[in-house]
């Protein structure tokens, strides 16, 4: 069975974001890049599953620029076993995403496709929903338990995280798979493998290679630091507070 | 749920909630049915690679499943592995030619001029770089401007390879200030030619430099051990990754990596955790008939300040207020580029007075009328916080041991009175790397004593010779201080006879809390100056949160018998992060609390604490601060 694994590269979520002055998105020269926690998790689940013997490969996919290269490293050290670079300078939204992702899953193959519930950057939460949609396969989206069981041949029973609770469903093979916070701890990458890992070849692809015409479905108008928030005020009496929620905060 | 991995809170513990969703997931876990499939990672990679070895020297090292030769061998063991873990599982070992602890200006020197001369005599030397930040860079601080002496030796055409030196300095002001007056004084600094960088930037340079010449550098490994054979050093280990707060093993636990070197460079800047086991232990300082190292505290902030304002080029330098007469200290103020401004604060750490708050000294600073309006309407980039020695000529240890080096920062090349210690610790870095090269080269067992002696005969002995008793002499107070400072500087040049000796070391000249009064600083804000876990945020610190303090208390009754009611607990007031906190427990008793997430790696415990109590160790690798453009 081949997993596959799709990762992005985000800012790390411990930098302190800044919005540009021109308000057209966020600083990202001079910071520091990291692969997004959720795909981190993904990729460890793959590599759990092929530990555990039930898949032969992990396959690790990332788009963008030439500095993906710096994340698929990082997921080969940790123990993945080939890289596709899907090489592109355009702004990728999530429906572009999908779409390259569905075609590389036409040609891969793979039987499961596991990627991270979102990306800390843009919180979409869409790709993997909307890839499954295109390749009409079943989904198991915020997953907090991934189990497959060898009795049952061609299905993967995953745990989901839903607002009422756990979830469980059954999903019949090939499938795809978002991960949430609680599925796993991922691994570290230890030095040898990270040594390894750099003269591991990563494949390079272009869109067009995989028929996939780049467009701009989403357009970025304005990015903004939200308002600050004000000093809350001490009030000295019920009538006060009242005053205030009827006249100020006019919510009643 | 992932917005709590962004750290947006400012609670004791800046970072407690970005950490809080992980503590969920380890008291979550359970253990996953694939477990006893899982073989230790020796063992596994073992598997596939018992013996062998690349036959190229420069290619990357050799390794192999190390057996465990520790105890056998007598290797002395400083990390904080539990004994019988340690016996339990034999470490991989990874061999180089050279191993270097450290990714800054003296060990990415040494690392460039060892593959230099390998590209000019021929040779072929494989070379390592630890380092404990994410990213190499991220964990480097300094005012910065910069003198490209050793820059110009190491790579003479680093103009043409975009080396981060954008800014020349134009304008050199000194001001004396008073609570609300600048008096400018004649500038002793003569920085034409130097330029006003950011040392993180230029670091990173470096590390790109050094990597395309073939360097192997390994960012978010923290050598925590110095690996022994006999009285020999043979390299360093990696700490083990992955250990829970209780001291048990996680899921994700990894065992450290030996990485053994025919020689070992220690590159870790001020007070390095390993550097100070070493000059203790083969008691270097004895050795060079030195004398102890003494430090400062600087405190700095990156501000984006309106366009009008902004002068690149401009330096200046102001002593006096808000430190007063017995303090020594200064504030620094940098135009670099992109509308950005470095402005800091430096606190000499042997101050008397235990309530002495450097960070608040540091944000009182900042509403000085002469340099408030300069950062009104403008925004904080970074925050960041670092020691820096002061100890110049009279501290320096001997640089050389079985083994291996020390270079920059971790022995102490800093010129105090110039404020500038990058371009001599590249030049130690250079040096130590041209008598690694001939060493290695030449020898059966490879010594550095040949980089003691070029340093000796160097201009960064002859430099720091120059200007050995200026600091000592301001332990008579500011005024005499200066006074001397520019009588040596101008008229003397350093050529008197005698050498000043430093006073007590910095720990011991903390005086009883009873002898003082508490400072009242005034409260921040929130626009000029602010609060510490606000600044905090800023630093982009983090650490795995679910590890053991990395901070060991020699004696956990000290803080609670002695720093609190003696000291009124000066680590609560020095620390730049708010690590240390006194916190009512049940029995409504103060009771020390470490909140080692927001450390800052600056080191000033390890160097204040009165009675030495504190340790400071390396963390798991990958945290601290993240420091971009400081």
């Amino acid at each position: 069975m081949k997993i596959m694994v799709a990762v992005k590269r985000v800012i790390d979520y411990a930098v302190k974001i800044r919005v540009k002055p021109d308000k057209s998105g966020v600083e990202t020269a001079n910071v520091k890049m990291s692969m997004n926690p959720f795909c981190e998790i993904a990729l460890e689940e793959a590599l759990r599953l092929r530990e555990a013997g039930h898949a032969s490969e992990v396959l690790v996919v990332s788009m963008g620029g030439t500095q993906c290269s710096d994340t698929l490293r990082t997921a080969l050290a940790m123990g993945a076993d080939r890289a596709i670079h899907v090489s592109t300078s355009h702004s990728l939204f999530p429906l572009t995403v999908a779409k390259l992702l569905q075609a590389l899953a036409t040609s891969e193959k793979p039987n499961i496709l596991l990627l991270g519930k979102q990306a800390i950057d843009d919180d979409a939460n869409q790709t993997g929903q909307m890839v499954a949609g295109l390749l009409q396969w079943p989904q198991g989206t915020f997953a907090s338990k991934v189990q497959i069981d060898k009795e049952t041949v061609g299905s993967v029973t995953v745990e989901r995280e839903v607002d009422g609770g756990l979830e469980t469903v059954k999903l019949q093979l090939p499938a795809v798979i978002t991960t949430d916070l609680r599925l796993n701890q991922p691994r570290y990458a230890t030095l040898p493998n990270i040594m390894k890992a750099k003269k591991k070849t990563i494949t390079q692809i272009t869109p067009e290679q995989l028929g996939v015409q780049i467009t701009s479905d989403l357009e970025i108008l304005e990015v903004f630091e939200p308002p600050k928030r004000k000093a809350g005020v001490i009030v000295a009496s019920v009538d006060e507070l009242l005053d205030k929620l009827k006249n100020e905060a006019h919510v009643i | 749920m992932h917005s709590r991995l962004r750290c947006s809170s400012s609670t004791q513990n800046a970072t407690a909630n970005c950490q809080q969703e992980t503590a969920l997931r380890s008291s979550c876990f359970r253990g996953k049915q694939n477990s006893e499939k899982q073989q230790p990672p020796a063992a596994r990679i073992g598997s596939t690679s018992v013996g062998r070895s690349f036959t190229s020297r420069g290619l990357a090292g050799a390794w192999h499943v190390g057996k465990n030769l520790r105890q056998a061998q007598g290797y002395a063991s400083e990390s904080g592995n539990s004994k019988q873990e340690e016996e339990a599982e034999a470490r991989e070992v990874m061999e180089y030619d050279v191993v270097i602890v450290g990714a800054g200006p003296a060990g990415l020197a040494a690392a460039i001029r060892l593959k230099q001369l390998c590209q000019e005599k021929g040779t072929e030397l494989s070379v390592c770089v630890l380092e404990k930040a994410s990213e190499v860079g991220a964990h480097i601080l300094s005012g910065n401007v910069f003198e490209p002496r050793a820059l110009n030796e190491l790579i003479p055409d680093w103009k043409e390879q975009n080396a981060p030196l954008w800014v020349p300095v134009t304008k050199d002001k000194f001001w004396l200030l008073s609570e609300k007056h600048a008096f400018p004084v004649p500038s002793p600094f003569k920085n034409q030619g130097n330029f006003v960088i950011s040392l993180s930037e230029l670091v990173r340079w470096l590390g790109t430099k050094a990597e395309e010449l073939g360097v192997e550098i390994y960012p978010g490994f923290a050598a925590s051990e110095v690996l022994y054979e006999g009285a020999r050093v043979v390299g360093v280990a990696t700490n083990d990754m992955g250990i829970a707060k209780s001291g048990s093993r996680k899921p994700n636990f990894q065992r450290g990596i030996e990485l053994k070197g025919r020689l070992t460079l220690l590159a870790e800047g001020c007070r390095g955790s390993l550097s100070e086991t070493v000059i203790k232990k083969f008691q270097l300082r004895e050795e060079a008939g030195a004398q102890h190292q003494t430090y400062a505290i600087g405190l700095k902030e990156v501000w984006e300040v309106e366009e009008h304002k902004h002068h690149p080029g401009y330096v200046l330098h102001t002593v006096g207020w808000p430190l007063n007469f017995s303090t020594y200290g200064g504030s620094f103020l940098y135009h670099m580029d992109n509308q950005q401004v470095a402005i800091g604060l430096v606190v000499a750490l042997d101050y008397k007075n235990p309530y002495m708050n450097p960070y608040e000294e540091y944000q009182r600073f900042k509403q000085h009328p002469s340099i408030r309006p300069l950062l009104e309407g403008g925004k904080v980039v970074q925050y960041g916080a670092r020691t820096l020695n002061e100890g110049g000529l009279q501290s320096i240890p001997r640089t050389v041991f079985p083994g291996g080096a020390l270079i920059g920062c971790t022995a102490g090349f800093v010129n105090v009175p110039k404020i500038k210690g990058s371009h001599t610790a590249m030049k130690t870095g250079i040096l130590a790397a041209e008598a690694a090269h001939e060493a290695l080269s030449s020898m059966e067992n490879p010594n550095m004593d040949a980089y003691w002696e070029a340093l000796q005969h160097s201009w960064v002995w002859q430099e720091l010779y120059s200007v050995r008793n200026i600091r000592p002499f301001f332990h008579h107070g500011l005024l005499p201080g200066l006074v001397h400072a520019g009588l040596d500087h101008y008229v003397i040049r350093g050529r008197l006879p005698y050498t000043l000796a430093h006073g007590p070391p910095d720990h011991e000249c903390t005086e009883a809390a009873e002898k003082h009064k508490p400072i009242q600083y005034p409260k921040p804000d929130g626009v000029i100056t602010f609060d510490l876990l606000t600044s905090l945020y800023r630093s982009s610190t983090n650490h795995e949160h679910d590890q053991p303090p990395h901070l060991h208390l020699v004696d956990k009754h000290v803080p609670e018998t002695i720093n609190l009611p003696k000291f009124a607990a000066p680590e609560s007031r020095y620390c730049p992060a708010r690590v240390y906190e006194y916190i009512a427990n049940e029995d409504n008793k103060l009771q020390l609390n470490i909140n080692a997430q927001n450390c800052l790696h600056c080191k000033a415990c390890d160097i204040k604490d009165p009675k030495q109590n504190i340790k400071w160790t390396v963390p798991e690798g990958g945290g601290g601060p993240g420091y971009t453009i400081m």
